[in-house]
């Protein structure tokens, strides 16, 4: 047994060892980072819109970290804004960084589609508003109604992408996804971003 | 720079080039030919040159012979017989549950209306349900089931308290339902191969303690003197596995972007510390089991285990470089990504070396024909990994396919191929009964080959292009997604045939338990060795 134990006891030295350098280290460091000033909280629909974004998997197709110009330069210049920082995902929790860009960076997408109603058309039915999209339709977020009732979100679908007969109403999830979407908008400048780098001015985002 | 990151940074290469040297030293002294003798342990006397497959010692000739060492090995198969079927049968169920999301996943991708109005079926909760069945149902189910039944033969002892290991199946399989159940309808906790709620992730920590307990109660009360290899990797591969999920699943304890360091730690080792040293492991002790040919050297397995687990466990932030965290914490994962050539190179000496002047054998013996590929994919999708961790790779492999196509080089071309070949070798032990169908195991192997063939190429060469094109803003971003259709396509069919062939090897799964198919005396194999008797 003591062979054993001793091979268990290194395996576990090894692990903590790494744990220290890639877990406690960078998280001391990072949540002592200056968070910037223009960045807010989220509101509470915000932050409802985010679950349902956690929910339905959206971090499986979409990133949120423009890379720096210097090292990538189609992030920024397709539009999708400065480097982040660590200090921009200070409310993020858990974080949405993702992995894969089979859809748009969206660190900055309520800047570049600020319209709620595209935002929902978008949701609705992607392909209506972005021909050849492979992004699956969130259709389930949203109900066809015969009469719109009072204080109801009507969305007026293009054809042949809406129902034949009657109208789409968005429910609260839908509204909550948009509003989040609408909230990431970081435009502003990032203090903590090294000098050559503060380049990125809110007029450099694009439609 | 803060002095103590320094004096970390300093600390981990001194400990790299320390590895290297060792390598080095080993390969320029010979060491190839020490330590024989442990490289040995795994084989009963008179057996080296001979060899296990089913090739060549039937199991009831095991039991007829009145040597010792022969039964003693019989009565350790015996005695881990439901704790390892218990886990392997479990893993055969995930499997194809797996390759079914899998599968939809992947149509999903190019036929976006596919199933459309389901919430159930949306990419965004069966892509992770997928990912969550196949690593944690099919692979790691596999893999415990596997070691089950090498713990008794590694130690020569019969498996001590089988029970809890088949309680812990049970607890491990409710946590898998619950857990795919809770991505199915929303409850995600949103971090990538952590999707599981952390309530339900208490069951894995019970279900993997409670396989533990043989694990330590055999060791404990082990005959033989040395350990092989292969308990170095199954033992350590035990202590981290539950350390990392711990800490990983710990809620409301890293915000922002440092959650996304302990996601990628926690994710990376789960292939590093977890799958890794089972999959090596396995493949230890099947390739010179199977060949009667003890590995060629075992001074460089013990270096490769222990520069493995000193390189492996730093890589992870290799999946947020250019990311919003800080230089030297990607720089530090990327120094041991490379790093990590030197336990694969090691390994590599002693898979492929072993084999050498022995590849005739992988025209009959299926169990080496599926471990020996597996460990030649470890080989190829390390080095692919270390090499896909430089900047200059990273920049246009990073948020593409071409990442997709790695981790199913890793996971499946290396290790599902090694669980396959392995579940080969232990079930006829287990059920005292061959396979039933030569055809089928070659079926399956032809379709899962040909399809991960297809998977991979199709996917790295869509990710590479679709890399390139990110990189600048010429290329508009739909004219990129428009590009990649046919390879997503491609994958499709991969993919197909790889579900076709889980099917093929879960039904003849099925008729082994079933003891379906004629009693034989000689093993199934690819091909008749000699003169096969029915009787």
């Amino acid at each position: 047994m003591k062979r054993a134990l001793a091979i268990m006891v290194g395996a576990a030295l090894i692990l903590l060892l790494a744990m220290l350098t890639l877990v406690v280290m960078p998280y001391i460091q990072m949540s002592s980072e200056e968070v910037p000033e223009d960045l807010k909280p989220y509101t509470a629909q915000q932050l409802k819109g985010r679950q349902v974004y956690i929910a339905n998997g959206c971090i499986y197709c979409h990133s949120q970290q423009p890379r720096d110009p210097s090292f990538a330069p189609g992030d920024k210049d397709r539009g999708w804004g400065r480097p982040s920082v660590p200090g921009d995902y200070k409310y993020d929790e858990p974080h949405l960084l993702g992995t894969m860009r089979t859809g748009p960076d969206l660190f900055n997408i309520g800047a570049r589609q600020p319209s709620i109603d595209w935002q929902l058309i978008h949701l609705y039915s992607p392909q209506a508003v972005v021909p050849d999209s492979i992004m699956p339709p969130h259709r389930f977020l949203f109900k066809t109604v015969d009469k719109v009732a009072e204080g109801e979100k009507e969305v007026h679908i293009p054809p042949p992408y809406g129902p034949k007969k009657g109208h789409v109403v968005a429910t609260d999830k839908a509204l909550a996804l948009a509003e989040y979407l609408l909230g990431l908008d970081h435009t502003y400048p990032a203090p903590t971003l090294p000098q050559p780098d503060v380049n990125a001015q809110p007029d450099d985002i694009k439609e | 720079m803060t002095p103590t990151i320094a004096i970390l940074l300093i600390i981990t290469f001194l400990l790299s080039t320390v590895g290297l040297l060792l390598l080095i030293w080993s390969i320029a002294n010979n060491q190839f030919r020490h330590g024989k003798d442990a490289a040995r342990t795994i084989f009963t006397s008179g057996e080296e040159g001979v060899g296990e497959d089913p090739a060549e010692k039937s199991t009831q000739e095991l039991t007829e012979k009145p040597d010792l060492e022969l039964s003693a090995r019989y009565q350790a198969d015996q005695s881990s017989r439901k704790a390892a079927l218990a886990w392997i049968a479990s893993s055969i169920v995930w499997i194809v549950v797996g390759s079914f999301y899998g599968l939809l996943s992947s149509a999903k991708m190019h036929m976006p209306e596919l199933l459309a109005s389901s919430e159930w079926f949306t990419f965004g909760r069966i892509r992770p349900m997928h990912l969550n069945a196949v690593s944690y149902g099919w692979s790691s189910m596999a893999g415990i089931g596997i070691a089950l039944f090498l713990i008794p033969r590694l130690f020569k002892t019969p498996l001590v308290g089988s029970r809890y290991a088949i309680l812990g199946s049970a607890i491990w399989n409710i946590g898998l339902v619950l857990g795919l159940g809770a991505i199915n309808i929303g409850l995600s906790d949103g971090k990538e191969w952590l999707e599981f709620p952390w309530q339900i992730d208490l069951l894995f920590v019970v279900g993997g303690a409670l396989c533990a307990v043989p694990l330590l109660l055999t060791a404990a009360n082990r005959t033989v003197s040395h350990l092989y290899v292969t308990s170095w990797y199954l033992l350590a591969a035990l202590v981290w596995f539950p350390i990392l999920f711990f800490i990983a699943n710990m809620p409301f304890t890293f915000p922002g972007a440092s959650g996304a360091t302990v996601n990628w730690w926690f994710a990376h080792n789960v292939l590093g510390l977890w799958v890794t040293p089972l999959g090596i492991g396995i493949a230890y002790y099947m390739i010179p089991k199977i060949l009667g040919r003890p590995i060629i050297s075992y001074q460089l397995s013990l270096i490769g285990f222990w520069s493995l687990a000193l390189f492996y466990s730093q890589v992870g932030i290799h999946h947020i470089i250019g990311g919003p965290i800080p230089t030297w914490l990607v720089t530090l994962s990327i120094v041991h990504s490379v790093m990590m050539s030197i336990p694969v190179i090691t390994v590599a000496i002693n898979h492929h070396g072993t084999m050498m002047g022995n590849f005739g054998r992988l025209k009959d013996s299926p169990t080496l024909r599926f471990v020996w590929i597996g460990a030649l994919m470890y080989t190829a999708s390390s080095l692919q990994g270390s090499m896909e961790a430089l900047r200059s790779i990273n920049v246009i492999t990073h948020f593409t396919h071409y990442t997709v196509a790695h981790a199913h080089l890793g996971m499946y071309a290396f290790l599902s191929f090694i669980l396959f070949g392995a579940i080969y070798f232990v079930m006829p032990r287990l059920m005292n009964w061959e396979w039933p169908s030569r055809g089928l195991i070659s079926l399956h192997f032809w379709l899962v080959s040909a399809g991960i063939l297809i998977y991979f190429f199709s996917m790295t060469i869509a990710g590479w292009k679709q890399g390139i094109e990110l990189l600048t803003a010429d290329t508009p971003f739909m004219d990129i997604v428009r590009m990649t259709i046919p390879y997503l396509e491609a994958r499709t069919l991969g993919g197909s045939l790889m579900t076709l062939g889980h099917l093929v090897f879960a039904l003849h799964f099925l008729a082994m338990l079933l003891r379906r198919g004629e009693s034989k005396d000689q093993p199934t194999l690819f091909r008749s060795m000699n003169k096969e008797v029915i009787r």
